[in-house]
């Protein structure tokens, strides 16, 4: 573990995460509803009806912690004499709550911190909304809200979870596409969920996040996908940037030392 | 835009949506705060250097130069926080992994020494103590100049995050042509010489550095040649190019000709943050710089993963060594221990 990076410290009980099984999803919407209502997450001020599939949402943001995506695949039709086909990729997005979390790292204030259930939570009575963490993730999830200032984004439900509860967003999935728990089991789940659905003959399924050597050493909430991440707007690999720090402040030192050797040159031979 | 670089990317997309979310951060504060603090820091070294060369006017005009523009720097980053009045919260930790931590507290450092010197400059007070705050201050100016990069490079910001290796050479050239360039409108001419110079020097690398990091073969380098950034950075060429020259050939003998060429300078330094800045936010709003170097990445067999299995066996096979860079790249931030790193800047 690098000095730059405050990854996961050993949390002495099993760390907590979410599997979203997107195979399952029907895209009901009931975690967003379920999230806002819970978390009392403001509404967006305008109703805007984007035009993309039934999704008018589009992204995770401030105010939206559970994100459904509605993606209508074109099927080609095998017969030329027969219409084309849709296949329907719906997908619950949410923030991964990262192992090595790139929005913990950079944080000024130590307003976002780790819990005890290995979660990535911003304390908002310290957020002094600087925005930094809103650039540092790789995901684009978290974000300042509007009006507020501050950095908001999923806690897990950090309250039901401090209950003994379930998140809410899991608690209302009507399919059991959102399953919480503790991650090594289902990382277990996920890997038999993938073989059944491999053998079923979906060529495209493929877990997301699940790989603990990924470039953010893994996600608390990983995904089974039935097709490339970069389809449900999500990156294909992508990488924590604090893992470059120790490299970027070295360039600085080099730079801040050439700086001073460079105006002391200046000095050298000039005339009075 | 070169032939070279145009690649024809075909990506999917969720309907074309960006991926990062854009920065929250507002140009005149961001692009205002990195140029105001690499213009103060470069300023306390040139002060410092002058107030031992015995130039008593330029030492004056680079120790106001720098408490003014620290002031204003400090003043933007203030006021582009969510929540203003939590400011100070930047004071409560002390975080490494924090390039915005790193700076609250070089800042704390940095100020209070810059408006020491200043004011015991201009007051006539404690001269010993004054030139000492000095040395103090053009040493954590240095730092002041640059850490500005790794704080913009430590981000999931496409332009930025490639830009990381080259980006802190850019502000420390560019952060000397500034000073060099204002000390040289402002100081008594006969005393110019030292900034002058800094001024031209800082310029041509500047210049020469940043054609560099605009042709670094990243997909995401072509959003410093496009749009607003484009036009930003190729004026910001232009004045740096025309006051240095300004400066080289006329500075000497000319007030007119050391003021414009100065300013020119100085406004050429600028102009390249706020060229920066908005490169930055262009390839946030575009997902095709997120997922096309990422699939290059993957179809060429060297995933994120690979890196982070190459890393844990090299902590796992040198530990100590290991922590020992880390460690180093911290000192970094203090500016003292780095002679030896010193680079052609």
């Amino acid at each position: 573990m690098s000095v730059t990076q405050l990854g996961m410290p050993s949390l002495g009980v099993p760390r907590k995460g979410f599997f979203t099984d997107t195979s399952l999803c029907i895209g009901c919407k009931a975690c967003e509803v379920a999230c806002k209502e819970w978390n009392s997450v403001p509404a967006d001020t305008n109703l805007e009806i984007t035009g993309e599939s039934f999704d008018n949402t589009s992204a995770l943001g401030a105010n939206t912690w559970r994100h459904v995506a509605f993606i209508e695949k074109q099927v080609p039709a095998q017969d030329p004499s027969a219409h084309d086909g849709v296949k329907w990729l719906m997908s619950s997005d949410v923030c991964k709550h990262c192992t090595n979390a790139a929005c913990l790292d950079v944080c000024p204030t130590g307003a976002l911190f780790r819990t005890e259930h290995g979660t990535v939570v911003v304390q908002q009575d310290v957020c002094n909304g600087c925005g930094y963490c809103v650039s540092a993730c790789p995901y684009g999830v978290i974000d300042q809200r509007k009006g507020d200032g501050r950095a908001f984004k999923c806690t897990m439900c950090y309250d039901r979870l401090e209950a003994g509860e379930e998140p809410a967003c899991a608690k209302a999935c009507p399919t059991k596409s959102i399953q919480y728990g503790e991650l090594d089991e289902l990382r277990e789940r996920a890997d038999a969920r993938l073989a059944e659905l491999k053998e079923r003959g979906e060529e495209g399924a493929q877990l997301y996040g699940r790989d603990p050597d990924n470039g953010v050493g893994g996600d608390g909430a990983f995904f089974l996908l039935l097709d490339e991440p970069e389809t449900y707007g999500l990156p294909p690999d992508p990488v924590v940037t604090t893992r470059d720090l120790p490299a970027m402040w070295k360039r600085a030192g080099g730079a801040a030392a050439g700086l001073l050797a460079g105006a002391a040159l200046v000095f050298w031979g000039a005339k009075k | 835009m070169s032939p070279r670089r145009e690649r024809r990317e075909e990506f999917t997309s969720y309907y074309g949506r960006p991926i990062l979310k854009e920065p929250t951060w507002e140009a005149l504060d961001i692009a205002g705060y990195i140029f105001a603090g690499g213009l103060a820091g470069a300023s306390s070294i040139l002060a410092a250097g002058a107030q031992h060369s015995g130039r008593p006017g330029l030492e004056r005009t680079a120790k106001l130069t720098a408490l003014t523009a620290i002031s204003a720097s400090v003043v933007a980053l203030v006021h582009d926080l969510g929540r203003p009045e939590r400011f100070v919260n930047m004071l409560r930790v002390a975080k490494p992994t924090s390039p915005m931590s790193v700076g609250s507290w070089i800042l704390s450092a940095y100020g209070p020494l810059a408006g020491a010197s200043a004011a015991a400059n201009v007051l006539g007070i404690f001269p010993r103590a004054g030139k000492a705050a000095g040395i103090g201050a053009g040493i954590t100016g240095s730092a002041i100049a640059t850490y500005t990069a790794v704080l913009i490079g430590d981000t999931a910001v496409p332009t930025w995050h490639d830009a990381h290796g080259r980006l802190p050479f850019v502000f420390a050239s560019s952060a000397a042509a500034s000073a060099g360039g204002v000390a040289a409108a402002l100081a008594p001419l006969d005393e110019g010489a030292p900034a002058r110079r800094m001024a031209v020097v800082g310029a041509a690398v500047e210049t020469a550095l940043s054609v560099a990091m605009e042709r670094s073969g990243h997909l995401s380098a072509e959003t410093f040649l496009r749009g607003k950034a484009g036009r930003l950075l190729r004026l910001s060429k232009a004045f740096t190019v025309g006051g240095a020259v300004g400066l080289a050939l006329g500075g000497r003998s000319s007030r007119v000709v050391s003021t414009l060429g100065g300013l020119a300078v100085a406004a050429g330094s600028a102009l390249l943050r706020f060229g920066v800045f908005e490169a930055g936010r262009a390839s946030t709003l575009d997902p095709k710089y997120v997922v096309v170097p990422q699939r290059e990445r993957l179809a060429a067999g060297r995933p994120a993963s690979a890196e982070a299995g190459k890393e844990r066996a090299a902590v796992d096979a040198g530990a100590g060594k290991a922590t020992g860079t880390t460690t180093a790249g911290h000192a970094a931030e203090a500016n003292t221990t780095h002679a030896g790193e010193a680079q052609p800047a």
